[in-house]
């Protein structure tokens, strides 16, 4: 188990799925987390209760993403919250949508950009003020953005995006001390993606997987933790995959 | 640390010093029991050991030369015999030759494979015979079997590449198990063999973005964690620790 006490911690799009996930398990090991929504206050809510039941510290905080400015928002938002010191960025925050080459619109397209995309990197350089040596930032990639799957391509194309800003942002950052690091995430059975509870999922992810079981959040949001604590301390630059081995 | 590996049984290849011996050490802080092998340094595995056991762990040393199939055999029946079973394989034996390509001799290249590759094949076959369901088979290979940034590891860089499709391949044949199979790429790491002083390690540190060399217990966390419960879902994975050598 990880040791984040004292540290504070912000997880974007934290009231469900991967990104509550995380916050519980950064919360467990003992980070102040925020909780940011975009629509789901009342679930971020049931998330920051979860979190102080257990003798933790949480508050819930909301922008939209898709806005040109909400990463800006949300940056202030949360230097009002923690002051000047964030130990912990994890921008999960993301939508996606099943389209075909075809039926993708411009619509679709710019919103997947915006919020995948542009949000995690002007919410990166708002936040860049407050970040310090040992301060680790940890972008959601996706198996979409390493392999075929599914149809979506424009989703995809916004996480290989993310990989390419880890290299980027950690090469940048390193002289600072700050990490940066992205976990790809297989198919996991969330709010977000019900694909995996269906019996076609379950035999397409089974089919692509070494291990032969479904992946919940948690396995996700262990790995978060890890990568955020001072354990990963010599890890920057690296796309995490956590996809039971899907199409190595 | 933490009892997470509590009544788990592991096996670090080449744990008498470097990197695996702080792997040893710290599976062994997380509550497992743990076997090192060593080739030669009889005296160094006796620290590493004792080490262990002054923390109030338990742990075994064992000489075999990862080239040696009959040796690397009976040393994992051994490892089993000692300590009851086999949950966690760490295939850390390794050895580097630095020099020019042109310069590389055909037994220089076959000591290279023959540790850093038909070692680790002939330790894993030997151990999955003993290893239980939900286990872990965790490779080192390195931040050069990915990209290579320094002239003079040639034959090196190239076992390690071949590690890394090893880790898939096998990941693909026991994940009905559940075990999973991981390889951990580290960066230049502070050791008797790369020290962080000198000539040598300039470039090297300034590949990295963290401007720094890494220690053992940079990998010794990393492994911990994929040893782990957390970690379960992870596999067939190539885990860089590297301060960035790679962004």
């Amino acid at each position: 188990m990880t040791d984040l006490k004292g540290k504070t911690a912000l997880v974007t799009g934290a009231s469900r799925g991967i990104g509550r996930a995380s916050a519980l398990a950064l919360a467990k090991s003992g980070a102040q987390v925020l909780i940011h929504y975009a629509s789901g206050a009342r679930e971020a809510d049931a998330v920051a209760a979860e979190i102080r039941k257990a003798g933790g510290r949480a508050d819930t905080v909301g922008a939209d993403l898709a806005a040109a400015d909400g990463p800006h928002r949300l940056a202030r938002q949360v230097r009002a919250i923690v002051g000047d010191r964030l130990d912990i960025l994890v921008a999960n925050a993301g939508v996606a949508k099943s389209a075909s080459i075809e039926e993708t619109t411009i619509e679709d397209f710019d919103r997947l950009f915006a919020v995948n995309v542009r949000a995690p990197f002007f919410l990166v350089q708002q936040l860049l003020p407050i970040m310090h040596e040992g301060s680790s930032i940890v972008l959601l990639s996706s198996l979409a953005a390493h392999a075929a799957v599914g149809a979506l391509p424009a989703y995809a194309a916004t996480k290989g995006a993310i990989d390419t800003l880890v290299k980027h942002f950690a090469s940048a950052l390193g002289g600072r001390g700050i990490r940066v690091n992205a976990i790809a995430p297989g198919v996991v059975a969330t709010d977000m993606s019900s694909f995996a509870r269906t019996d076609e999922g379950r035999d397409y992810t089974l089919g692509l997987q070494a291990l032969k079981r479904i992946a919940q959040a948690d396995d996700i949001g262990g790995a978060v933790a890890f990568l955020a604590s001072p354990e990963a301390g010599w890890i920057t630059g690296d796309t995490l995959r956590v996809d039971g081995g899907s199409k190595i | 640390m933490s009892n997470e590996l509590e009544n788990k049984v592991a096996l670090v290849t080449g744990g008498s010093r470097g990197i695996g011996a702080a792997i040893a050490k710290r599976l062994a802080a997380n509550g497992a029991r743990v076997a090192i092998t060593y080739a030669r340094d009889a005296e160094a595995a006796a620290r590493t050991v004792k080490a262990i056991e002054g923390a109030g762990g338990k742990a075994v040393a064992i000489k075999a030369d990862a080239t040696d199939p009959a040796a690397v055999k009976a040393a994992v029946d051994k490892a089993v015999a000692s300590l009851g079973k086999l949950d966690i394989l760490v295939n850390n034996a390794g050895t580097a030759i630095p020099k020019p390509f042109e310069e590389t001799t055909l037994e220089e290249l076959d000591q290279v494979i023959d540790i850093n590759l038909r070692g680790v094949f002939i330790t894993t076959q030997a151990a999955l015979k003993h290893l239980n369901n939900g286990g872990r088979i965790i490779t080192i290979g390195s931040c050069v079997g990915e990209r290579m940034m320094t002239p003079g590891l040639v034959a090196y860089s190239a076992t390690k590449g071949a590690i890394r499709m090893f880790t898939q391949g096998l990941s693909r044949e026991v994940g009905g198990r559940g075990i999973t199979v991981n390889n951990v790429q580290p960066g230049p790491i502070d050791t008797d063999l790369n020290p962080a002083s000198g000539d040598w390690a300039v470039p090297q540190k300034e590949a990295t973005a963290l401007k720094r060399y890494g220690s053992v217990d940079d990998i010794a966390a990393m492994v911990a964690f994929v040893a782990s419960p957390q970690a379960s879902y992870i596999t067939g994975a190539n885990l860089t620790v590297d301060g960035g050598t790679n962004a």
